[in-house]
């Protein structure tokens, strides 16, 4: 077996050899990546093992490091660029959405995208301001991207594998607060990499996370067990395209659904979770689904971001507010 | 060290069988150019972005590229560019008539990026096309086409930092045409000059005679030639004049007099060259009557194809947004199909 224990940032950085191993028009770029490794680390050795042709650094201008992919990509390369952080990826948005997102529609198919961005994302490390936004909303919105973030290493790695593969540009959303959790990868493992993943099992109430907050809905589940309340949590990992038929597979056993992400609320990736939810599962619901998110404010300082990610409390009501809902 | 300001000398001039074939495709673009116009006031197309007056600058630069090898990043204007690189002009009308973002010609086969709508949108795109070119052994050079205007996006200046620091195959190639939109250069470029710029990013650059079509070609050929050999980027700012309005949509009266703007074009690219060629004995009367005999037919042609020109069907939407459809974009499709058309 070719399981192991590693880090999330390990896992990536494993990913990224494997890729650039098995795809030689694969390149990874971006501002400190050579060299240093990364401000994460996650490239390190890769530049040594795969030369500086391969794995280089950058100019310090992230429109710049998108524009140059789209135009590798119409060469024939796969780029993997890398923003440094998620509020680093606004410089580059332009390119994003006007070109990145739309340059296979608009030559009709004949420069597709394999490009695939990553993003470390979301809050939790106490970071200067700009290094703790969420960005799925805004880029699930925009056609011709993919999103998805991985909860754990082997997620990380399955995930990252899965989308250098593919043809289409991904917005790979690394949640920076778990790079250092070790766990066991499975390197051969025979998961799909495709959709979402029942993460625990439950029958009371369905939690919806990605990123960061799966592992503390998976915390939030162990409480609720001791209260005899069994949680299924579903780890959605592609945030585009969603995985309706888990959540509704989900949904339609436990009837109950709370959503959990860090992003602000309004018009989050939360409202279009619960909105799938109750088209599917509309006659089987118990209760309106539950949202538990950042708030509609800029991503704090430090010394408050512990009040505005969703911690195990703000889950908890959420889990009760649904349990106890009543129909008028 | 700086590099020095780019010194072209005369190897690139084209010969007099050149400079024939490039008066001919000048006067084809002049008239399908005129045409465009009047099939948008036909309500043929819905709009258009004319680019009379900059022939010279567009077919000089595009005809010295090596169609085998380079590959041209246009902007909306760029129609002379396309007609010179032989794209199917009514694919490339395709975009002026609503048919399809980008147009309908294949960019591969074509030598032409997809029309870009984003102001310096493409930029980037060259310098990052270039690098892969040199990474996979190839010879291609980027032409990247952009104006006056698009210089003050900050794509362009990071394109031009990227490229000279890595040393990439591109010739940036500014028709400076003395208008963005309502603005003309003095209000948008600090300084004047957009070659001025190069010297910051270390990257040799020169300012042409835009209407000059035989110094377009031998500035044009220099510049791919030492961005082929590994030297570097090259920027060319070749100084023109939009002697028509921004768009169809456009209206220069309320910014600029007939008066000013007979000053400032100056003369007709197309009368220079034809001036040229009649006093050095280079083409007659009759050629130069075959020419406008020639491009009337060929636009006559195209009119017809223009209009005959259906659009897409609507699934379409759908099936270029990525590679495969999501199952999202599958029901979308679906839905939309029973809803609209009924099946």
């Amino acid at each position: 077996m070719s399981e192991q224990m590693m880090s999330m940032q390990q896992a990536l950085n494993r990913a990224l050899a494997d890729t650039l191993r098995n795809d030689p028009t694969a390149l990874i770029l971006g501002e400190d990546v050579g060299t240093l490794g990364g401000v994460f680390r996650v490239t390190q050795g890769l530049a040594k093992e795969f030369g500086a042709e391969r794995v280089f650094d950058t100019p310090l201008a992230e429109s710049g490091i998108l524009g140059l992919s789209v135009g590798l990509a119409m060469a024939g390369f796969h780029p993997i660029p890398e923003v440094q952080f998620d509020g680093f990826a606004y410089p580059a948005v332009n390119q994003i959405i006007t070109q990145l997102g739309r340059m296979n529609y608009r030559s009709r198919g004949v420069f597709p995208m394999p490009v695939t961005l990553r993003v470390p994302s979301f809050g939790g490390i106490r970071a200067p301001e700009h290094h703790g936004e969420s960005l799925e909303a805004l880029f699930a919105h925009v056609p011709g991207l993919k999103v998805v973030s991985p909860a754990d290493p082997q997620q990380a790695y399955s995930l990252l594998r899965y989308a250098a593969g593919l043809s289409d540009p991904v917005i790979f959303m690394e949640p920076k607060a778990r790079y250092w959790q070790k766990a066991a990868v499975d390197m051969d493992t025979t998961q799909s990499p495709l959709g979402a993943r029942i993460a625990r099992p439950g029958k009371h109430v369905t939690l919806v996370a990605w990123g960061a907050m799966v592992a503390r809905c998976l915390q939030v589940a162990e409480l609720a067990a001791e209260d005899g309340i069994i949680v299924e949590v579903v780890d959605l990992r592609w945030l585009k395209p969603i995985d309706e038929a888990t959540l509704t597979e989900s949904v339609t056993r436990t009837r109950r659904a709370v959503v959990v992400h860090e992003g602000p609320r309004t018009a989050g990736l939360g409202a279009e979770v619960a909105a799938l939810i109750s088209e599917h599962c509309f006659d089987t619901l118990k209760a309106p689904v539950e949202r538990v998110t950042g708030f509609d404010v800029p991503y704090p300082s430090g010394d408050l971001e512990d009040e505005y990610i969703p911690n195990i409390d703000r889950i908890l009501f959420g889990i009760q507010r649904v349990l106890e809902h009543r129909r008028g | 060290m700086a590099v020095q300001n780019f010194q072209v000398d005369d190897a690139g001039m084209p010969d007099a069988e050149e400079l024939r074939q490039l008066f001919t495709l000048m006067v084809t673009v002049r008239h399908l150019d005129l045409s465009a116009v009047a099939w948008q006031r036909q309500g043929i197309l819905p709009g258009y972005a004319p680019e009379l007056g900059q022939e010279a600058a567009q077919v000089g630069s595009a005809f010295a590229m090596d169609k085998a090898v380079d590959f041209a990043f246009p902007t909306y204007r760029e129609m002379g560019v396309a007609r010179t690189l032989a794209v199917d002009m009514v694919a490339y009308m395709a975009t002026h008539k609503a048919t399809w973002h980008g147009g309908l010609y294949d960019p591969k086969v074509s030598r032409l990026a997809p029309i870009q709508a984003v102001v310096a949108g493409s930029v980037l795109h060259a310098v990052g096309w270039a690098h892969g070119e040199r990474l996979a052994g190839r010879a291609g050079v980027a032409l990247s086409y952009f104006g006056d205007g698009a210089s003050s996006q900050g794509d362009v200046h990071e394109a031009m930092n990227f490229a000279s620091l890595m040393k990439a195959p591109v010739v940036f190639f500014v028709q400076n045409n003395g208008w963005a939109i309502s603005l003309p250069t003095e209000a948008q470029v600090a300084g004047g000059s957009v070659a001025a710029r190069a010297a910051g990013y270390n990257m040799a650059s020169v300012c042409i005679d835009g209407n000059d079509v035989a110094a377009v070609v031998n500035a044009t050929r220099s510049a791919l030639a030492h961005a082929r050999s590994g030297a570097g980027p090259v920027l060319i700012e070749a100084m023109t004049y939009r002697r028509g309005p921004h768009s169809t949509s456009d209206d220069p009266g309320r910014y600029r007099s007939l008066e000013a703007e007979r000053i400032d074009a100056g003369m007709d690219p197309l009368d220079r060259l034809k001036e040229k060629l009649l006093s050095q004995g280079i083409a007659d009367e009759q050629f130069i009557a075959d020419a406008w005999t020639a491009a009337r037919a060929e636009e006559e042609t195209l009119r017809a194809d223009v209009m005959a020109l259906e659009p897409r069907p609507g699934t379409e939407m759908f099936d270029y947004v990525f590679t495969e459809p999501t199952e999202a974009l599958a029901e979308q499709r679906r839905n939309w199909r029973e809803e609209s058309e009924h099946v």
